[in-house]
């Protein structure tokens, strides 16, 4: 008897739950008045700390908003959002990302530039192997980290790699800023170039040595509110808020170098 | 086609299964059907067709095939020395905890596979707890080296391979086993020539699983062996690098793994049922 009935308690079940699943969907698409407005943010990695403190300044601004700060490399974002991800704003580490977003008209406005970084070398705290210069990363025996090409860090790495004359591989390309640094705090590598800001987010967990010529290849972080945003009026707020003279002073703090 | 005793294991009224086929089964089924074919099918409309040539011409395309399916080849291979032997004593051996080693065994299984590549760098990285005696003994490093990505492949893929091995054991005879002994073979001897025969078919099918879950790997290994064209980026690593610059590089990768993964595992299917029913 139990073998009959299995199999429709399950299917029902299984119903059950489709239905389910498809009321919450709806109740998310529309929300209730009263409940917070949700403000999604798209950032390139290397501002996950600097956002962080900016959300906190926006969310005591606006007492009834939850705001969602997601961040990867700047490739990846820009590639979502033109996939068509739910973000209200986009803020981008280099020109070139930012340019695949407004080529496909996504941009609610013109972007803003509303900083600029700098490569540096991070090494591990408890430096073992000792790179002291960028002419370390030739020697035998020891292993950096870049990000992939494509992505904003990475190529500006490149850049100043080439600009630099150094004549040594990566061991490995990693997808994003911050995940470059985290193969340097784990001592998996004996280097890896990251922003400026990543190296003071990281404090004590790496040694830096300083870049000769990081400056001629400095990148630009962009930002906008998305055509697709919704929540536009927030999404400008939050545009208004980074570029403010309050939102430039967290920048500085984070060693974000201020817009030209 | 069908040897005689086949017939008796499906007497096909006996239950009164008779009449179409319940609705409840049929539709859940379709579902199930369309969510594994639709995004094939996207796939497939989505690709540049029109410079698919020029494409898949790129060397580079093809670096990324072969480390591809010599790491997963090779990490099968691992798998098959080090897993079936396990298999063995699980199903065959008197060791004390036995459920609790076939629990170990599943924890890949069930553990996502970045949280693998995480737990690899804390065995086997530079500061690992292995990994920092490799490294200091005998300068070993595993991370970012194709041995890496092979390391994490067959961590992901050996659950694979011993549960079908243990599954083939257990519905083999075992009786053939004593008879071998009684004839005065050792134990080794009945393994190699009366037990591991017996048993082909599941090694050969869990062989399979774990080449397919070898080949597709991707959290443990970019985790763990990090990402580097030729040693250590595989396809489904491009695949992600390519999504975030060139969505149709990214599906043309994505469709050569399909066409190679697909093809391999009908041509072995193909094999083994001709020569089991030979």
């Amino acid at each position: 008897m139990h073998r009959h009935v299995q199999p429709r308690t399950v299917t029902t079940a299984a119903c059950l739950l489709l239905v389910a699943g498809a009321v919450s969907c709806s109740s998310v698409a529309q929300p209730a008045d009263g409940r917070p407005a949700e403000l999604t943010v798209f950032a390139a990695s290397s501002l996950t700390d600097a956002f962080a403190d900016v959300e906190h300044t926006f969310e005591a601004e606006h007492p009834d908003v939850e705001v969602e700060v997601i961040v990867d490399s700047s490739s990846t974002l820009a590639e979502q959002v033109v996939a068509g991800a739910l973000a209200d704003v986009l803020a981008t580490a280099d020109e070139a990302t930012m340019q695949r977003v407004t080529d496909e008209g996504l941009a609610a406005h013109r972007p803003v530039t509303f900083a600029r970084n700098q490569l540096t070398l991070v090494t591990p705290a408890d430096d073992r192997t000792s790179v002291q210069s960028v002419v370390d990363l030739e020697r035998d025996g020891v292993t950096y980290a870049v990000c992939v090409p494509d992505a904003p860090c990475g190529a500006a790495a490149r850049a100043l790699l080439d600009l630099l004359g150094v004549d040594a591989e990566p061991v490995t390309e990693e997808e994003n800023v911050r995940a470059v640094l985290t193969k340097v705090t784990a001592g998996e590598v004996d280097a890896g170039l990251v922003y400026v800001s990543d190296a003071e987010a990281a404090g004590a967990d790496v040694g830096v040595v300083d870049l000769p010529r990081a400056g001629e290849v400095l990148t630009v972080n962009r930002i906008t509110a998305l055509s697709q945003a919704a929540e536009p009026e927030l999404a400008r707020d939050w545009v208004t808020l980074v570029s403010s003279a309050q939102g430039q002073r967290v920048l500085a703090s984070y060693g974000f170098l201020p817009a030209p | 086609m069908s040897p005689p005793g086949r017939r008796r294991l499906r007497p096909r009224s006996a239950h009164g299964a008779t009449g179409a086929p319940p609705w409840q089964l049929v539709l859940p089924a379709l579902v199930a059907l369309s969510l594994l074919v639709l995004p094939v099918i996207g796939l497939l409309s989505r690709a540049p067709w029109s410079t698919l040539p020029e494409r898949l011409a790129d060397p580079a395309v093809l670096d990324t095939l072969r480390l591809s399916l010599l790491t997963a080849t090779t990490a099968t291979g691992c798998c098959l020395l080090l897993g079936t032997p396990l298999a063995w004593l699980l199903a065959r051996a008197d060791i004390p905890g036995r459920r609790f080693v076939r629990a170990l065994v599943l924890v890949p299984l069930v553990l996502p596979p970045v949280v693998g590549g995480v737990a690899l760098l804390t065995a086997f990285g530079r500061q690992g707890v292995v990994g920092q005696w490799l490294d200091s003994l005998f300068g070993v490093r595993l991370p970012f080296t194709t041995v890496g990505v092979v390391l994490a492949q067959t961590f992901v893929a050996l659950p694979f391979l011993v549960l079908a091995v243990e599954g083939a054991l257990h519905s083999a005879d075992s009786r053939y086993d004593d008879l071998a002994a009684t004839f005065g073979a050792s134990r080794w001897q009945t393994f190699l020539r009366v037990t591991l025969p017996l048993a082909l078919p599941g090694v050969a099918s869990g062989a399979v699983l774990a080449w397919a879950r070898a080949l597709g790997e991707f959290g443990a290994t970019i985790t763990f062996a990090g990402s580097y064209p030729g040693t250590t980026r595989t396809m489904p690593l491009a695949v992600y690098t390519a999504l975030n610059s060139d969505f149709d590089a990214a599906i043309l990768l994505s469709l050569v793994l399909l066409v190679v993964s697909v093809g391999v595992l009908v041509l072995l299917r193909e094999r083994w049922t001709t020569g089991v029913a030979a």
